[in-house]
């Protein structure tokens, strides 16, 4: 399961009949697990990695460190959840070190993502601070390189 | 003018080109062909191993290194071969670092043989032994392996090859091309032949990482089979470095001293760069090569079961990144297939007769190429097949 798990995680596109002949194993019983893994919120979705730089498309993604103060009985988990509730936001981590919770988020503009910051994040009840920093450029996400591969010289060899 | 012809070597025109060569030639000038020709991995090597070989550039480790190598990566290589396959060679006596696997091939055979002697090849394999035994004056003597024994060599073939004259045995385990493993009982029955004898044997064990099936087992590593093998083996394949040219030998004490003569006047010493390379590589790459031996694996599989749905049998080939399907079924032989294939449908495959006359009726491929490539390679070999 998690072999396939992972080859799932590196290319969502393999199909049940090609992991099943990559695993040595059935196509039935690859789509049961995968349907197990569906049903177990083990398998959440299914995305693709985009390089939106190379649209026309206007992105801004920021990475927020916020600061909190946890609450009885909920620790830290409410406010996460009254933050990850927003569309915009991508990624609500828990963090170890000098900040709470890491939230990344994709706006048009820096406009958007400092209104989100102020409007909707710095007055959420038990949000003590924030730090907002932009994400200039995209060099790896997700295991994917954001640059053309530079293919080697062609070769006349004989092995 | 000069008479070229007649002032070149009789013994370096006496040996053909690799027959792999034509199906590479038909390659060119085909940008949308999808190669499953060249026996070489798809990874780049990994990145620490790569920092390793830069850094050693900004310290400024440029010179030459002794003529058997770094003793650092001797001692890691030592270690290694320990620690994996339960063999134990003294890196000050036993071990020269070479410029890839085929420099230590050319050196176990040019040590050994003599005008007169021969040399026994199991074939199909990889196009060298044959000449480089020419080259030092010896007969290569081959022995067809056959696909009813997933290409494995018996006892039985080994013994009706061996003569008084016979000097050496070539075990090219995991082989390309077919991509036969030697189990354990396999190695044993070889090494019951060869026992009482003074027969030495080299063994090419270059794939000895990409075994899928039981780990991999040595010949060295069978009693008394130690004293009489020259072990060779490299970096290329097992971590993705075929550019940087490494790799190792390893034998007694005695022949590897006589090796390192041929190797000190013809080559010097191994690329310095690759070296320190290689020290990073063989030191902490263990997870690199599980990582890439679990990918390979995933196409092994899946290359199997396509060929199987295509109709061109193939036994379960459990070592290297090949598998050796025979196409007899379409009724063409090895080149005509290979030809079809490419000039129809821009795929490259390399036909087994390459590797030996009984490789005829099989075609080799590589599976070190992304799945992506592969099943795009699958679809059209399908057209192919499918139009005879």
């Amino acid at each position: 399961m998690t072999e396939m798990l992972k080859l799932l995680e590196k290319d969502a596109r393999y199909t049940p009949a090609e992991l099943a002949a990559m695993l040595g194993k059935s196509e039935e019983a690859v789509r049961k697990d995968i349907a197990a893994c569906e049903e177990n919120n083990i398998l959440l979705g299914y995305g693709a990695v985009i390089d939106w730089e190379r649209t026309d498309e206007e992105m801004v993604t920021a990475l927020i460190e916020v600061k909190i103060a946890p609450q009885r009985g909920d620790g830290y988990d409410r406010i996460a959840e009254r933050i990850y509730q927003y569309e915009e936001v991508e990624s609500v981590f828990l963090m170890s070190g000098a900040f709470d919770l890491t939230v990344i988020l994709t706006e048009r503009s820096l406009k958007e993502i400092s209104t989100f910051v102020y409007a909707k994040l710095a007055p959420i009840e038990g949000v003590t601070g924030t730090a907002t920093h932009f994400i200039m450029k995209k060099y790896k996400y997700n295991n994917r390189i954001f640059s053309p591969v530079i293919e080697q010289e062609e070769r006349p060899l004989y092995i | 003018m000069m008479d070229y012809d007649s002032l070149l070597s009789r013994k370096v025109k006496s040996i053909a080109p690799s027959g792999i060569r034509r199906f590479f030639d038909l390659l060119e000038d085909r940008p949308d062909a999808i190669s499953l020709g060249v026996g070489e991995p798809d990874f780049v090597t990994p990145w620490h191993i790569r920092d390793a070989g830069v850094y050693s550039l900004e310290k400024g480790f440029t010179k030459y290194t002794s003529n058997a190598g770094l003793l650092e990566l001797r001692r890691q290589i030592s270690n290694y071969l320990f620690r994996r396959f339960n063999l134990y060679y003294d890196p000050k006596k036993q071990m020269i670092v070479t410029v890839g696997g085929s420099e230590a091939i050319d050196l176990g055979v040019r040590a050994l043989v003599d005008p007169g002697d021969e040399v026994i090849i199991p074939i199909p394999s990889f196009v060298c032994y044959g000449p480089i035994v020419t080259l030092a004056g010896g007969t290569p003597v081959y022995v067809e392996t056959k696909a009813e024994n997933e290409f494995r060599l018996t006892a039985e073939d080994l013994r009706a090859a061996i003569t008084p004259r016979t000097k050496l045995l070539v075990l090219p385990f995991p082989n390309n091309p077919t991509g036969a493993i030697m189990e354990q009982k396999d190695i044993e029955a070889v090494a019951e032949v060869l026992r009482g004898t003074d027969i030495m044997v080299l063994s090419d064990e270059i794939y000895a990482e990409l075994s899928y099936g039981d780990k991999h087992v040595s010949i060295a590593s069978i009693p008394d089979m130690y004293e009489r093998t020259i072990l060779v083996n490299g970096f290329s394949k097992s971590y993705a470095m075929t550019g940087w040219r490494m790799g190792y030998v390893c034998g007694p004490a005695v022949i590897i001293k006589q090796m390192l003569k041929i190797h000190q006047y013809a080559i010097m010493s191994a690329p310095t760069t690759s070296q320190y390379a290689a020290i990073e590589a063989v030191r902490d790459g263990d997870r690199d090569i599980e990582m890439m031996k679990n990918d390979y694996n995933y196409r092994r599989r899946y290359i199997l079961e396509e060929l199987e749905k295509l109709g061109l049998h193939c036994f379960e080939a459990k070592g290297a990144f090949y598998v050796f399907p025979s196409i007899q079924s379409t009724g063409l032989t090895s080149e005509e297939f290979c030809e079809r294939l490419i000039m129809e449908q821009n795929v490259a495959v390399i036909p087994g007769n390459a590797f030996g006359s009984c490789g005829e009726g099989f075609v080799r491929m590589c599976y070190a190429t992304s799945l992506k490539e592969l099943k795009e390679a699958f679809r059209r070999m399908k057209i192919c097949i499918d139009s005879l």
